[in-house]
C-alpha cells in the first residue's frame, strides 16, 4: 500500500503524518508513508485543503485531521480492499 | 463516485453497523442533555460562587484593587471557557454542512457583486485552516471565481471568527457581538471587490495559471449521519477550545489587572475618539501583532472600560485578528508583492474607515 501525506508543512499536516505513521506500524502494515511538500503536485491531486492523505493515489480524506481510531478503519479498509480484490 | 471497488468487502457487516449506530444515537444523545443541563446550570451559578470565592473564601474586598480584579478574573474566565464550549460545537455542527469543495461550487459562475456577498457570507461557516489557502485560491481561480470574489472569501474567513464572536457576545452584549459580524463583512465583501476592479490579474504569480488540477471529482462527501455532525462539533470543541484556552486565559488575567489596577478614563487621551490619529494607529500597531481573537478581546475590553473608543478598540482587535502575518506570507506563493500590498492596504483602509464611523457614531 501506498500513502502519501499532502501538506506543505502546516501544524496540521505534522499530525496526520504522525498518526499514520503510528497506525502503520501498530498494525504492522506492509505500507510506505511518504510526505509530498510540493505545492504543485499537492494540487495535481484536486484537493481544496490541506492536509490531504492519498492512499493508492486515491485522495481519501482532506481538511482535516482525523483521530487515530479513524485512520485505523480508513487504513484497514484500503488493506482488505487491496487484500480481497 | 468510484465504481472500481467491485469486490463486496462491506456488504455483511451493513445490518450489524445500523443497529450499533442507532444505539450509539441514542447514548450519544442522552450524553448531550445531560452535558447541556450541567452547563445552564453551571452558567447561572456562577456570578454567585464567584463573588462568594472572591468575597467570603479569599476575604478581599469588593473596592480594593486586588478584589475587584480577582473577582473579574473568577467570574469571567469560566464564563468564556463556557461560552466557549457551547458556540464552538454548535459552529462545528454548522459547519459540517459546508465544505470548501461546495462553497466551491456555489461560487461558480456568480456575478462580480453579488460573488462578493456570498463568498464573504460563505468565508464565515466555511472550515478551513489558513494553511490550506493557497489550494483553495488556486482550487477557486481553476472553476473560474474571479480573484476579487476569491479574496472576499479568503478575508472574511479569518476576519469573522467565532471565537471573537463569543467573546464579544460574553465580555460586552450582543449588539457588538453584531457590529462586528456586519462590518466584518462589509469589510471583506468591499476590500474583495475594489480589488476585483482594479484589474490586477497580473499580479498573480505566473505557474498558478499553469496549474492544471484534474477535473475528476474529489473526494465526494455523501451526506454526512447525524452522529456524524454531533462527533464534527466535539471534534471542532476539541480542537479549538485545546488550542484558545492558554491565550483565553492570559488575555482575560491582562483584562483583569488593567480593570482593577488602571485609573478610569487614563487612556482616554490616546486612545479616545477626539483623538483623530488613534485609529490609524491601532491599525499599524495591529497588523504586525498576530494573536488570536482570545487574547486580543479581554483586553479589548479592559481598554475600552479605561476609555478607550469603540472605533478605535475595535479597529486594533480586526487589525490583529483579520490580517495576520502568517497569512499573509502564505499567499505570497500565489501572489506578487504588488498584490499582496494592495491586499492588506485595502483591508487596512476598510477597517480604518470602520473605526471612525464607530468613534463618530457611538
Amino acid at each position: 500500500m501506498n500513502i502519501k501525506i499532502l501538506g506543505t508543512g502546516c501544524a496540521k499536516c505534522h499530525s496526520l503524518e504522525k498518526t499514520v505513521k503510528e497506525v502503520v506500524s501498530n498494525l504492522k502494515l506492509d505500507a510506505q508513508v511518504e510526505a509530498v511538500n510540493d505545492m504543485k503536485e499537492i494540487l495535481t491531486y484536486n484537493i481544496l485543503t490541506t492536509p490531504g492523505l492519498v492512499i493508492n493515489e486515491k485522495v481519501v480524506l482532506s481538511g482535516h485531521v482525523p483521530n487515530k481510531r479513524e485512520v485505523e478503519r480508513i487504513l484497514m479498509n484500503a488493506q482488505s480492499s487491496e487484500d480481497k480484490c | 463516485m468510484n465504481e472500481v471497488k467491485t469486490c463486496s468487502c462491506d456488504t455483511g457487516s451493513a445490518t450489524a453497523l445500523a443497529v450499533g449506530n442507532y444505539k450509539n444515537r441514542t447514548r450519544l444523545l442522552v450524553l448531550l442533555g445531560i452535558g447541556l443541563a450541567l452547563w445552564i446550570v453551571i452558567y447561572y451559578w456562577l456570578q454567585p460562587a464567584a463573588d462568594f470565592l472572591t468575597y467570603n473564601v479569599f476575604k478581599l474586598s469588593a473596592s480594593s484593587r486586588l478584589g475587584s480584579s480577582v473577582a473579574f478574573f473568577i467570574y469571567d474566565a469560566p464564563k468564556v471557557i463556557l461560552l466557549l464550549l457551547l458556540i464552538i460545537f454548535a459552529v462545528g455542527v454548522i459547519r459540517s454542512f459546508f465544505t470548501p469543495e461546495r462553497t466551491r461550487q456555489m461560487l461558480a459562475g456568480k456575478r462580480e457583486f453579488m460573488g462578493n456577498v456570498i463568498a464573504g457570507g460563505l468565508g464565515v461557516v466555511t472550515p478551513f485552516c489558513s494553511c490550506s489557502a493557497v489550494p483553495l485560491f488556486i482550487g477557486f481561480m481553476e472553476t473560474g471565481i474571479p480573484v476579487g470574489v476569491t479574496l472576499s472569501f479568503l478575508i472574511a474567513s479569518p476576519m469573522i471568527n467565532e471565537v471573537a464572536l463569543v467573546l464579544l457576545y460574553g465580555m460586552f452584549d450582543w449588539e457588538i457581538a453584531l457590529i462586528y459580524l456586519v462590518t466584518g463583512l462589509a469589510i471583506a465583501i468591499t476590500a474583495g471587490w475594489v480589488i476585483g476592479k482594479l484589474k490586477i490579474e497580473k499580479y498573480i504569480e505566473s505557474w498558478v495559471l499553469d496549474v492544471k488540477m484534474s477535473q475528476a471529482a474529489t473526494t465526494e462527501e455523501s451526506g454526512m449521519a447525524f452522529t456524524d455532525r454531533i462527533y464534527y462539533g466535539l471534534n471542532a470543541v476539541r480542537e479549538i477550545v485545546g488550542k484558545v484556552w492558554p491565550f483565553v486565559l492570559a488575555g482575560i488575567a491582562v483584562g483583569a489587572v488593567i480593570h482593577g489596577y488602571v485609573p478610569e478614563g487614563l487612556l482616554a487621551s490616546f486612545m479616545g475618539k477626539d483623538t483623530w490619529w488613534s485609529v490609524p494607529a491601532a491599525v499599524v500597531i495591529g497588523i504586525p501583532m498576530y494573536s488570536n481573537a482570545a487574547g486580543v478581546i479581554p483586553v479589548v475590553q479592559a481598554l475600552m472600560e479605561k476609555g478607550a473608543a469603540l472605533g478605535t478598540a475595535l479597529a486594533f482587535m480586526m487589525a490583529v485578528v483579520g490580517l495576520s502575518l502568517p497569512e499573509t506570507i502564505i499567499l505570497r506563493r500565489v501572489l506578487k508583492w504588488q498584490l499582496i500590498g494592495v491586499f492588506i492596504g485595502v483591508v487596512a483602509i476598510g477597517i480604518i474607515i470602520i473605526g471612525y464611523l464607530f468613534n463618530l457614531l457611538m
